[in-house]
C-alpha cells in the first residue's frame, strides 16, 4: 500500500494543522504516507462554476501527479467526491489513471481500508457532529434522513471510538451549512443565513465542538462564530482522531504556562 | 420572452432575508412539512422501491411519448372526452377561450394548475373579459393580493395568517384584525360556494393521465377541483404532455409517493378520476369534458439528454420543502413561476438568459435528489446548467477571468505557494477596513481564516521533502503507537 495523501488548497493553505493530523492519523496506523507536492487542486470551483475546460486541465493534471500511488486519501468529502462522481466528465477513462477507483475520503480510509478500531485519544467534550452535504449525499458516508436506505454512519462511528467524546443530538440532523463553495460569496446572504441556522441547533444541542469531515463547511462556520464572538468551536474530524486538545484549552493551557513563568498563581 | 428582466436571485433573495425573523417563520413552516413527509415516509418500508419504480415508469413513458399520447387521445376520445393539441402558452390561451366563447362562458372557477399559470392564463382571460376565480384556499388569497404562488403546492406558504385576515377584510368583508385560521376559512368557503354555483365553466389542472383509460386523475385537499368539475356544464382540464403514464395500474406508485412527499399525507382527501364527461344514471352525457395536452417546451427538454429527466417531475414540491436555500429565500426570489430546485431547472429551459442566476442558487447539497419521490438528479441537473450557461457565455465575465487566473495558478505549485504565502501575510498585517469592505462577500456577516505561518506544503518541504534529515527519522522514530499494520 502506497498512499498519497491529497490535501486541498484551502487546507494546505489557511488549515495546516488539518493536513498535518491526517498525516498523523494515517501514519500511527502504520500506513506509509506520501505527499507529492506538485498537487494543487482537484478542479471542483471551476467544474461547479461551469468552467469545463478549467476543470478537465486542473482534474487531468491531479491524475496524473497521483498516478504512482495504490490509494489517494483525502480528508474531504467535498473534493474525493469530485474526483469520484465528476472527473470522469473531464476526461477518457484511459487518462484518469485509476484516480476515480483508488481515491478515499480520510474516515472512510481509516473505516473501510483500514478497519481501524481504536485511536488511543481521548476528547471529553460535548460534540456536534457536521455532517457534511458531499460526504453524506456524495459519498454516502452516511444515512441521509431524506433517503429510507440503510447506511452506516462512518463518521460518527470513528467519532464513537474515542474515549470521553459525547455526541450531541441536533434537531436537524444533517441541513447544509451554507458554503457550498462559490455559493458562500454569490449567495452572501442566504448562505450566512444558513449558517447562523447551523450554529443555533448546535449550539441549542449543547454542543462544545462542531466536528466535520469537511474543512470548508468549518471555514465558514468558524467565520460566522468568530464574527458574533460565540465560544462554539469547530474541529476537523481529522484533529479529533489525531488527540489534538481543543482550541481554548490550548490557550488557557498557554496562558497557564505564562503565569507559571511570570511566576504568579 | 428575453425582453423580460434578468432575474437575479441573490438580490432577491437578500431582501428576503434581510427580515431575520420572517426568514426563520419560514423556514420552519417549511421544513415542519419536511419533517411529517419524513414521517410518513418513515413507515413505508418500501419507499426507495416505489422511487425506482416510479423513476422507471416515466423514463419509459417519456421514451415512448408519442405511441402514449397517441393512445391517450384514442381512448380520451372514446370515452366522450375533446382532446386538444397546444403546442404553446398561447395556443393553450386561445383554445381555452375558444371553448369558453363556445360555451357563451363568462365566469369560470379554476382549481390549482401550475400550467395555467406558466400559460399566464388569468391575464390573458381577464383581458378578454371573462372572470377567472382561483377556487383554491392558497391561490385565492394569492389572487387577492394579487400576487403569484410562491410555492406550487402551498401556494400562500409566505403569507402569515394574520395578512390573510387583513386581505379577507379588505375583500370579503371578515372582521378587521380577525386571525382565526377556522373563521377565515369558512368565510372563503361561504364566497367560493356562491362562485362555484354561478361558474359558467370548471378549469381544473392534471395530476396523471393514463393513456390505456383516457382517464385524467386530479388530487386536492379542497375538493374544489371535484364543484368546479361537477357543477358548470363546462369542464376544461389542461395538462402538460409528460403528466400521462402508461396503466391505471401505474397509478397506485404515483398516489402512494405524491401526498406523502407533498404534505406528509397518506393520501390527499380527494383523489378523483375523470374518465369522459359527465353523465347522468341513464348515462347520458351532461357536460363536456374539453382536456388540453401542452407542449410548451417539454419537447425540447425530452430532446436534451443532460434534463430529460426533469420531466418525471409530479409537481409535489418537496424539493422545496427540503431546500435550504428556498426555505430562506423565498419562493418569489426566484423570479419563476415554478420556484426551487426542479424550477431552476425548468426555467432556464425555457429563458436561460433571463433565469441564469438560478442554477447558481444552490449549495449543491443534494438534499433535493435524494427528496425527490421520482429520483430526479436534481443538484446534478443544476451543475450541468452551470456548464451549460458558461458554455453559453451566461457568465458573468468577471467569474469567467477569475476561474481562469485561478486555474493558471493552479497549474504552477510554486506560483501558488508563493501566492498563498503572500496572501497569508496581506491578511495578517493589512488594516482590518481594507480587508473588510462592501466588495468583500465572505466578509458581509463573516471572518476570513486566521492565516497560519506555514502552509502544510511548506513544512513538508522542509521536514518530509527529498534530501531532508527527518524523512528517514520520522518513519523509523515511532513517535506514536501503531495499532494495527494492515
Amino acid at each position: 500500500m502506497r498512499v498519497g495523501l491529497f490535501v486541498p488548497c484551502y487546507i494546505d493553505q489557511f488549515y495546516p494543522d488539518v493536513a498535518h493530523s491526517t498525516l498523523e492519523v494515517l501514519e500511527r496506523c502504520g500506513v506509509e504516507v506520501d505527499f507529492p507536492v506538485a498537487q494543487t487542486c482537484c478542479g471542483q470551483p471551476m467544474a461547479n462554476t461551469g468552467c469545463t475546460d478549467q476543470a478537465a486541465r486542473l482534474a487531468q493534471r491531479a491524475a496524473e501527479i497521483f498516478a504512482p500511488y495504490t490509494h489517494v486519501v483525502c480528508p474531504s468529502g467535498s473534493c474525493t467526491s469530485m474526483i469520484r462522481h465528476h472527473c470522469d466528465e473531464y476526461f477518457e477513462t484511459s487518462d484518469d489513471f485509476g484516480l476515480r477507483g483508488k481515491v478515499f475520503e480520510l474516515c472512510e480510509f481509516l473505516h473501510d481500508v483500514l478497519c481501524v478500531e481504536e485511536f488511543g485519544v481521548h476528547f471529553p467534550h460535548r460534540v456536534g457532529l457536521h455532517q457534511s452535504c458531499h460526504g453524506l449525499r456524495e459519498l454516502r458516508l452516511g444515512w441521509s434522513s431524506e433517503t429510507m436506505t440503510h447506511r452506516d454512519d462512518k463518521v460518527r462511528r470513528l467519532l464513537q471510538r474515542v474515549e470521553g467524546l459525547q455526541l450531541v443530538t441536533l434537531r436537524r440532523a444533517d441541513e447544509c451549512c451554507g458554503f457550498g463553495g462559490t455559493f458562500a460569496v454569490n449567495e452572501a446572504d442566504v448562505s450566512v443565513a444558513m449558517g447562523l441556522d447551523r450554529i443555533d441547533d448546535h449550539a441549542q444541542a449543547g454542543a462544545e465542538v462542531i466536528v466535520a469531515g469537511d474543512m470548508s463547511c468549518l471555514m465558514h462556520l468558524e467565520g460566522l462564530l468568530r464574527r458574533n464572538k460565540q465560544r462554539l468551536e469547530v474541529m476537523h474530524v481529522a484533529q479529533v482522531l489525531a488527540g489534538r486538545p481543543r482550541a481554548h484549552e490550548v490557550v488557557s493551557r498557554d496562558a497557564n504556562a505564562k503565569r507559571l513563568e511570570r511566576g504568579s498563581p | 420572452m428575453s425582453a423580460l428582466p434578468i432575474i437575479e436571485h441573490p438580490r432577491a433573495a437578500a431582501e428576503f432575508v434581510a427580515n431575520r425573523e420572517r426568514t426563520r417563520w419560514h423556514d420552519k413552516a417549511l421544513w415542519f412539512v419536511r419533517e411529517k413527509r419524513d414521517r410518513m415516509v418513515r413507515t413505508i418500508p418500501e419507499w426507495e422501491w416505489l422511487r425506482e419504480m416510479a423513476s422507471q415508469i416515466k423514463t419509459h413513458t417519456i421514451a415512448n411519448l408519442a405511441e402514449y399520447l397517441e393512445q391517450f387521445e384514442r381512448s380520451a376520445t372514446a370515452a366522450g372526452a375533446h382532446v386538444h393539441w397546444a403546442r404553446d402558452a398561447e395556443e393553450h390561451n386561445t383554445i381555452v377561450l375558444r371553448i369558453l366563447r363556445e360555451n357563451r362562458a363568462q365566469r369560470i372557477v379554476k382549481s390549482k394548475s401550475m400550467l395555467t399559470e406558466e400559460c399566464h392564463l388569468n391575464p390573458f382571460l381577464e383581458r378578454h373579459g371573462i372572470e377567472v376565480i382561483d377556487s383554491d384556499l392558497g391561490e385565492r388569497i394569492v389572487q387577492l393580493r394579487e400576487e403569484t404562488p410562491s410555492h406550487i403546492v402551498l401556494p400562500a406558504i409566505h403569507i402569515k395568517k394574520e395578512e390573510v385576515g387583513d386581505t379577507f377584510h379588505q375583500h370579503l368583508g371578515t372582521a378587521a384584525g380577525a386571525s382565526d385560521p377556522k373563521y377565515l376559512t369558512e368565510a372563503a368557503r361561504d364566497h367560493l360556494r356562491d362562485k362555484f354555483l354561478r361558474a359558467d365553466a370548471g378549469l381544473t389542472g392534471v395530476n396523471f393521465a393514463i393513456a390505456e383509460t383516457g382517464g385524467i386523475v386530479i388530487c386536492t385537499n379542497e375538493g374544489n377541483a371535484d364543484l368546479g368539475a361537477s357543477l358548470p356544464p363546462v369542464h376544461i382540464a389542461s395538462m402538460g404532455i409528460e403528466k400521462l403514464i402508461p396503466r391505471a395500474i401505474d397509478l397506485a406508485v404515483f398516489t402512494r409517493l405524491l401526498a406523502r412527499s407533498a404534505t406528509g399525507q397518506p393520501i390527499t382527501t380527494y383523489t378523483s378520476h375523470f374518465h369522459g364527461p359527465r353523465r347522468d344514471l341513464s348515462g347520458q352525457q351532461t357536460g363536456q369534458l374539453h382536456l388540453i395536452l401542452v407542449d410548451n417546451g417539454r419537447a425540447q427538454i425530452r430532446d436534451s439528454p443532460e434534463f430529460r429527466e426533469a420531466l418525471h417531475c409530479i409537481r409535489c414540491g418537496a424539493c422545496m420543502n427540503t431546500c435550504p436555500v428556498y426555505r430562506r429565500s423565498g419562493g418569489h426570489s426566484y423570479g419563476a413561476v415554478v420556484p426551487g430546485p426542479i424550477g431552476s431547472v425548468l426555467s432556464p429551459t425555457i429563458d436561460a438568459k433571463r433565469h441564469k442566476s438560478l442554477p447558481h442558487a444552490c449549495s449543491l447539497c443534494g438534499s433535493c435528489t435524494d427528496v425527490c419521490p421520482v429520483r430526479i438528479p436534481l443538484h446534478h441537473q443544476l451543475l450541468a446548467w452551470r456548464k451549460e450557461l458558461a458554455a453559453r457565455r451566461l457568465l458573468p465575465w468577471s467569474k469567467r477571468l477569475a476561474m481562469k487566473g485561478v486555474t493558471f495558478v493552479f497549474q504552477h505549485p510554486a506560483l501558488m505557494n508563493w501566492m498563498g504565502k503572500m496572501s497569508r501575510m496581506a491578511l495578517r498585517w493589512t488594516p482590518r477596513p481594507l480587508i473588510y469592505h462592501r466588495w468583500n462577500d465572505w466578509g458581509k456577516g463573516r471572518e476570513l481564516p486566521i492565516p497560519p505561518q506555514q502552509s502544510f506544503r511548506e513544512w513538508w518541504v522542509k521536514n518530509r521533502g527529498a534530501g531532508s534529515a527527518e524523512v528517514q527519522s520520522a518513519h523509523e522514530t515511532d513517535r506514536h503507537r501503531r495499532p494495527k499494520e494492515e
